[in-house]
């Protein structure tokens, strides 16, 4: 079987879509031919019909092709039909990236053609690059869930995934299943009012209901497919998906190990602590009480009215003090709303109204009240028809005594205002319980000069050899190099890309889900719940067969590193913004093909440019930038390389292209996987190659990043920090390099970021490293 | 007034709101008021009185009981009716002003000289007479309201008008004399009075 072995190079041209008419296709055969060097070049009129693809299929099997060029649609059109993965196979996209983005004019006719040729040149290049991706042969297809956390969220997740077949180890840390509901008395409604329910004061509008948090415990006590540990915690977590392996503990320090394929964390919340609230005087008076307390206040009431915790005296009148402590810019108060706390409030409300009676005073004062969900807006008015009296006022201060006087500022009547009640509720907002963030300690570095980095880095290292310092305990406990626990975005919330793959976390395998992951009631903890499930259960799947989760689902390829050139410089450890890489016993990097998301971030860190990929590398890359022609300086056509990122970037140019938006001639576009997979040293041979702009688009970084992994494109923003200098050591003009942000919907703008570096060429001159 | 002083302290309680739900024609509405500020944004006259219909519904549920019941700003809305078309809530604002100014009258609440509340005053006296609107009575009463001199002036100013109006036949002379009636005026007038006699007992104490 030796010619199997031997490498056979095909390039498949379409000329449908309209290619044929716009370009020259024996040229771009000739260019296929001739410069790319491929052994066999074929023409088809529709190459993504059937026949089309049943040709390369053909030459694959009788001719023994392995790599090859499909000369058609972007990479993100006919995906299905050419999805061709037991050969080597890349796309030259000149139908949008060519023919669509030029104007169909006489003038633009020799430019177009060039564009066309360069694209199939470097596509020939790159091919030459690759090879075929298969899977490593670390995995194995483990069917078993873990889930952390036994309140409503976990239990929904685990039953869900039950339900689903696969089996779940349920792990609590108290001693009962059900969390903080089933400490509640009854729940905020699932359910809106039916349509056509009129706005009158008596309408039947939704109550508060039964929490159904006992037959959901019965559900998870019941299901053979769930293994319960209760009083019990993670002490070690190691792994990849797939094979992870946990060591469960008990709190006498029994340890069980599983082997586990996947993990949903539902840790929940805990309350902000009130004592940190002085002028609410919540340790002044038992009478002022949580929003927690006033649940089992409404417990302890039975069949009968709810008493105060002073005396036992009945309640006639309650103030609800909203926001407490939220929505604050003071520094160790929560600078954000938990957003439910105005339903809790009018379901707390409405237990007096039915316990105590309509008599029962009952007084919410918000600041902006909200009551988000189905039912929201109809459980409000379910409050006001009780009779529940809302008023728009900041509470000043809470004075205990014999009844509590509450003074406060009325903002629509802008009035001052003394209320004596016998019971106050403070809405507390939520916490979320999250493990020790990985990267706490490199963010407070972040911006820090020299001087201030050192005092910081001693301050921590104090903290942590101070035994009796307060430290957050590990919940996953992960003996990852990256930390313990999963990264927090903010405010101790499990950062996850908020608009694309919300449960997806920096932890591939790992899910968050329900309140640790930002706040939310029951209804949104349920329904959260069953989608990190669904992802768990996903990924078990693909960690089976070796593929990627998101964003890349399905790639087979992997990361490897060259071990006799690394320098254990830990570039590649450290910037993996999914902690996919450990460290072996010799301190070389060791990969988790299955916690990669197969980013390239490790790529383009390592500065030596021993990580590749099998079908991307920076030889990729770097022949594409190599085999386009420099035209000589006489010719006048500038060169622009484009390094667009694969997610947000080059979409938004393929469809500035169907959208009629013209691109510039002098473009040449390249995708790569994440900005965050840029080498400096595609740059350095760009500039040295001739090329007169180099603009680099990723996604926008920052709190609020889109980067779709993550920190790749804030890593990338940093590397590309130091292209200064090499502009500086080639004599070149700091304006031929820029870093971009930019987005999906950006299709007038990134056509226009390649014309204003066009302008900005005219304006400075072309590049003097033509020859 | 001591007893509504009483009243005033409850604030933030339901004492008034119940008081307005139970005494108030369209009362029980003002509970489901969301503080939107439509209505108050909408009316042609809202900035123009001491508390638009938004901030005495906050009021009311404020237990400011004696300033909205002597405000005079319920007196003043013209029935245009472009609150209740736009509140979102539905509310029946427009009657519910109404509502208010008629039991701040039957509380002896009403603000000294206020003009409308004069203008209600005779304009239901009038008509109580004899069953129907005499015209030109009305029109006189309301002219001499302030006295017999600014009387005259306004009589005279008006004087053109009223010569036009007789000559189209839209007012008699003749009316001046007693005027005519419905057929069993004393029935209509029993009848009124049963149904406020009803209408009293039927009203909660709330003192
Ligand atoms: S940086 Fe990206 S490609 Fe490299 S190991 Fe981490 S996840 Fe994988
Ligand atoms: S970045 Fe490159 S040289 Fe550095 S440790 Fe990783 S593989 Fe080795
Ligand atoms: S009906 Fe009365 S309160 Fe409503 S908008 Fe008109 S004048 Fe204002
Ligand atoms: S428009 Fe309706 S809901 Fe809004 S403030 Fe006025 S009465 Fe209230």
């Amino acid at each position: 079987m030796s010619e199997v072995a031997e490498k056979k190079y095909a390039a498949y041209i379409c000329t449908g879509c309209g290619i044929g008419d716009r370009l020259d296709a024996g040229e771009l055969e000739q260019t296929a031919s001739r410069d790319g060097r491929m052994n066999l070049v074929k023409q088809h009129e529709m190459l993504c019909n059937k026949e089309g693809v049943q040709m390369i299929r053909d030459d694959i099997a009788n001719e023994g092709v392995t790599h090859a060029v499909i000369i058609a649609c972007s990479r993100r059109a006919k995906v299905e039909a050419f999805d061709i993965n037991d050969i080597a196979m890349t796309r030259c996209n000149i139908r949008e990236g060519v023919i669509w983005a030029r104007p169909d004019t006489d003038e633009a006719k020799e430019t177009t053609q060039e564009m066309a040729n360069d694209y199939i040149r470097m596509s020939c290049g790159e091919i030459k690059q690759m090879n075929k991706p298969s899977p490593s042969g670390q995995q194995g297809r483990n069917p078993n869930v873990l889930v952390v956390g036994g309140g409503v969220t976990g239990m929904t997740a685990a039953l869900e995934a039950a339900e689903a077949g696969y089996s779940v180890h349920l792990v609590e840390k108290t001693g009962a299943l059900g969390g903080h509901v089933a400490k509640l008395h009854k729940r905020v409604p699932f359910k809106a009012a039916p349509v056509g329910t009129p706005n009158s004061p008596d309408a039947n509008l939704p109550m508060p209901e039964d929490t159904g948090i006992a037959d959901m415990i019965s559900a998870v006590e019941g299901n053979d497919n769930i293994k319960v540990y209760l009083n019990s915690t993670i002490t070690k977590t190691s792994g990849a998906p797939g094979r992870f392996s946990v060591d469960i503990s008990t709190e006498s320090g029994d340890t069980t190990t599983e082997n586990i394929g996947s993990i949903v964390q539902a840790t929940g919340f805990k309350l902000y602590d009130p004592e940190n609230l002085p002028e609410f005087n919540y340790a002044g008076s038992p009478d002022i009480v949580t929003n927690l307390e006033m649940e089992e206040l409404a417990n302890a009431a039975g069949d009968g009215p709810i008493k105060r915790p002073s005396d036992g005296k009945e309640v006639t009148s309650v103030l609800f003090v909203q926001d407490a402590g939220q929505n604050s810019s003071d520094e160790d108060r929560l600078p954000y709303d938990s957003g439910i706390g105005d339903l809790v409030s009018i379901k707390q409300a409405l237990y007096f109204k039915h316990h105590n009676g309509d008599g029962c005073d009952t007084t919410i004062c918000y600041n902006n009240l909200r009551t988000p969900g189905a039912p929201g807006e109809d459980f409000y008015r379910s409050g006001q028809k009780n009779g529940v009296i809302f008023t728009k006022s900041d509470v000043k201060e809470i004075v205990p005594g014999d009844s509590l006087t509450v003074k406060m500022h009325d903002k629509i009547l802008d009035d001052d205002a003394e209320v004596k009640v016998d019971l106050v509720v403070l809405d507390l907002g939520m916490v979320p319980n999250s493990g020790p963030d990985p990267y706490a300690a490199n963010e407070a570095l972040e911006g820090m000069t020299d001087e201030e980095r050192a005092e910081e880095l001693e301050a921590q290292e104090a903290h942590a050899a101070d035994e009796t310092s307060v430290k957050v305990e590990s919940i996953l406990n992960l003996d990852y190099r990256q930390g313990t626990d999963l990264p927090h975005l903010k405010h101790g919330f499990t950062d996850s890309h908020f608009i694309c793959f919300p449960y997806e976390t920096r932890r591939t395998g790992i899910y968050a889900a329900g309140p640790v992951r930002r706040p939310m009631d029951i209804r949104q903890a349920m329904d959260d719940a069953t989608g990190a499930a669904m992802k768990a259960i996903q990924e078990i799947e693909n960690a089976a067969q070796g593929r990627a989760a998101h964003p890349r689902v399905g790639d087979l390829s992997y990361p490897t590193f060259r071990k006799e050139g690394c320098t254990q410089c830990k570039r590649c450890t450290v910037e993996c913004p999914f902690g996919a890489i450990d460290e072996d016993e010799e301190r070389y990097p060791q990969y988790n093909e299955a916690r990669c998301r197969r980013c390239g971030t490790c790529m383009g860190a390592c500065p030596v440019r021993v990580i590749s990929f099998e079908n991307y590398s920076v030889n990729t890359v770097g022949a594409q930038i190599k085999e386009c022609d420099i035209p000589e300086e006489w010719d006048e056509k500038p060169r622009i390389l484009v390094l667009a990122c694969e997610n947000d970037a080059y979409p938004a140019l393929d469809q500035a292209a169907i959208s009629g938006v013209e691109i510039s001639p002098w473009a040449r576009v390249i995708p790569v996987r994440c900005l965050g997979s840029t080498s400096l040293s595609w740059v350095t041979d760009a500039l040295n190659n001739g090329y007169d702009g180099i603009i680099m688009m990723g996604c926008k970084r920052g709190d609020d990043y889109q980067c779709h992994f993550v920190r790749g494109s804030a890593m990338a923003n940093e590397r590309m920090a130091k292209v200064g200098d090499t502009l500086e050591s080639l004599n070149l003009e700091p304006e031929r390099v820029v870093v971009e942000e930019v987005a999906i919907t950006d299709i007038d703008r990134a056509p226009q970021l390649i014309q204003d570096m066009a302008d900005t060429i005219e304006k400075i001159g072309l590049s003097p490293f033509k020859f | 007034m001591s007893e509504l002083n009483k009243a005033m302290i409850e604030q933030y309680r339901n004492s008034f709101l119940s008081e307005v739900e139970a005494n108030v024609e369209e009362g029980e509405w003002v509970k489901m008021c969301m503080q939107c500020g439509v209505c108050s944004g909408s009316c042609p006259l809202g900035k123009h009185w001491a508390h638009p219909p938004q901030e005495i519904f906050m009021m009311i549920r404020a237990g400011k009981r004696d300033e909205v019941l002597t405000s005079d700003s319920m007196w003043m809305c013209t029935s245009c009716y472009n609150c209740i078309v736009r509140c979102p809530r539905e509310l029946p604002i427009t009657h519910i002003m109404h509502g208010l100014a008629t039991y701040a009258r039957k509380l002896g609440l009403v603000p000294q000289n206020q003009p409308t509340a004069k203008f209600a005053e005779i304009f239901w006296n009038n008509m109580m007479k004899k069953g129907r609107v005499n015209e030109l009575k009305l029109g006189l009463s309301l002219y001499f309201k302030d006295g017999f001199g600014p009387g005259i002036k306004e009589a005279l100013r008006n004087k053109d008008l009223g010569m036009k109006m007789m000559k189209a036949k839209r007012m008699a002379a003749s009316e001046f004399f007693g005027g005519h009636g419905v057929k069993d005026v004393s029935g209509l007038q029993k009848m009124i009075k049963k149904a406020q006699e009803l209408e009293d007992a039927r009203m909660k104490k709330f003192d």
